[in-house]
């Protein structure tokens, strides 16, 4: 009796288990297939309704994205001299406009066929980079490589990278910039006042 | 896989090794921009002719051709592209890729009507992309100042002279008549400015600095391409993630 329960105890944590352990090429293509095929079915988000986008965004990307390592390696060494409550409203800004640029680009690109590479992973790897394809008429393909690292809650990502630009140091490199001219305060300030700033069409 | 001849990889090798070094104590982006100032104007100058002239062409085309269409246009740019990534990978020595490439410019030349189909896509055959600034870049050639140019867009003295070689060669400039020449050309043009709206539009929302994003991303773009894929790792960040321990906060829901 208590050994049937056990193992059934057993079963349903094996399972559990195995699904926050997720193989990171087949968490990838499921999520995106998921927000794509959501886009397709709704109207509302095809044109891009801010607020659905956004919603949508939020309860299927988020979840798989570590903003706050985002936000750290995007401020590099800037990160360290920033103070814990900087850092609470860098993160929330970054999230911010990191979650309109994907609205847009989704709303953009949801028609693209897109590909994804079969991932070469040794099973004690943390850190792996899985690989998709955009293709559009006309084109070469365009490679975008999402770098993830295992958490206790599944595999992130921590970065994007399109055609070999990574998001993570494009944005080091402006706000190092924003920094050195305005300071931690003002860069938050930048990107506050972007956030406010209307959708771009 | 085919590899440039030596004396191109030493320069090559040579010329990675020199930017690491610079990259090492790079203050600022001004090392690769150092006509900043005056490209911010072109940047400037070409925001108010694109975004009153080539803008609302490229838009009201996307609206009112019917996408088999535009895809036709565009399959058509990019069959003369492949010849020029064919030639381009005979010149890195790529004999393999070039085959292929000039396989898709055979087959679509042909039973895909002048490129307008994509048939060999559909079989399967590999769309590569390769110009010539790539190419200059492989044989060692430094990119040089990079520019901004009203109506063209980012590009470098080394990418910039890689396409004048390009538009000089042809083979749209051998067409006799210049009205359908020019058709072409036009055509052609607004297809690639209709292509650019959607990363545009991306770009306007991820960027604190509009310029700058695109400078940043046109140089890392080049330096992947001409890397196949693998370039030189940056100068390291040391510092990037915060330590382990002191986690960093949560943000709120």
């Amino acid at each position: 009796m208590f050994r049937t329960i056990a193992l059934a105890l057993l079963l349903v944590l094996g399972t559990s288990a195995a699904v926050a352990q997720e193989a990171p090429d087949e968490l990838v293509k499921r999520v995106a297939e998921d927000t794509l095929t959501a886009i397709r079915a709704d109207k509302d988000l095809q044109v891009g309704n801010p607020a659905k986008v956004k919603q949508l965004i939020e309860s299927k990307l988020v979840p798989h994205f570590d903003t706050t390592r985002m936000t750290a390696l995007a401020m590099g060494r800037n990160w360290r001299s920033a103070t814990p409550e900087q850092q609470k409203q860098l993160t929330e800004q970054f999230q911010t406009l990191l979650i309109r640029t994907y609205s847009n680009a989704l709303t953009n690109y949801r028609d693209n066929a897109m590909t994804y590479k079969p991932l070469r992973m040794n099973p004690g790897d943390t850190d792996v980079v899985v690989r998709t394809e955009v293709t559009r008429p006309g084109q070469a393909a365009v490679q975008i490589d999402y770098s993830m690292e295992k958490t206790a809650d599944g595999w992130k990502a921590y970065d994007v990278v399109v055609a070999g630009v990574s998001l993570v140091t494009n944005y080091r490199e402006e706000f190092n910039d924003v920094i050195k001219s305005s300071g931690i305060d003002g860069l938050i300030k930048a990107l506050a006042d972007k956030n406010k700033s209307p959708p771009a069409k | 896989m085919s590899r440039a001849p030596l004396p191109f990889r030493r320069a090559a090798l040579a010329l990675a090794g020199a930017t690491t070094l610079l990259a090492g104590c790079a203050v600022g982006p001004t090392k690769d921009d150092p006509l900043e100032p005056l490209n911010r104007q072109m940047y400037a100058v070409h925001q108010v002719i694109d975004g009153n002239f080539v803008k609302p062409v490229a838009e009201a085309y996307v609206k009112v051709v019917p996408e088999p269409i535009r895809t036709g246009v565009a399959n058509f740019s990019g069959n003369i592209d492949d010849i020029f990534t064919g030639i381009n990978n005979v010149l890195e020595g790529n004999g393999q890729q070039a085959g292929d490439d000039f396989g898709r410019v055979l087959l679509n030349s042909t039973f895909g009507l002048l490129g307008i189909f994509d048939l060999a896509s559909m079989m399967g055959i590999h769309k590569d992309h390769k110009d010539f600034g790539i190419t200059f870049g492989k044989w060692g050639v430094p990119a040089g100042p990079y520019l901004f140019i009203p109506l063209f867009g980012p590009t470098t003295v080394r990418d910039g002279t890689g396409t004048l070689v390009r538009l000089f060669i042809g083979p749209v400039s051998y067409i006799p008549d210049v009205p359908l020449r020019n058709s072409i050309y036009g055509v052609g043009y607004v297809d690639l400015r209709a292509q650019a709206l959607d990363a545009e539009s991306v770009l306007d929302t991820a960027a604190l600095d509009r310029y700058r994003f695109l400078r940043n991303a046109y140089l890392k773009n080049r330096q992947y391409q001409i890397y196949d894929g693998k370039p030189p790792p940056e100068e390291d960040e040391g510092d990037a993630s915060p330590p382990p321990g002191t986690a960093a906060p949560q943000p709120t829901k």
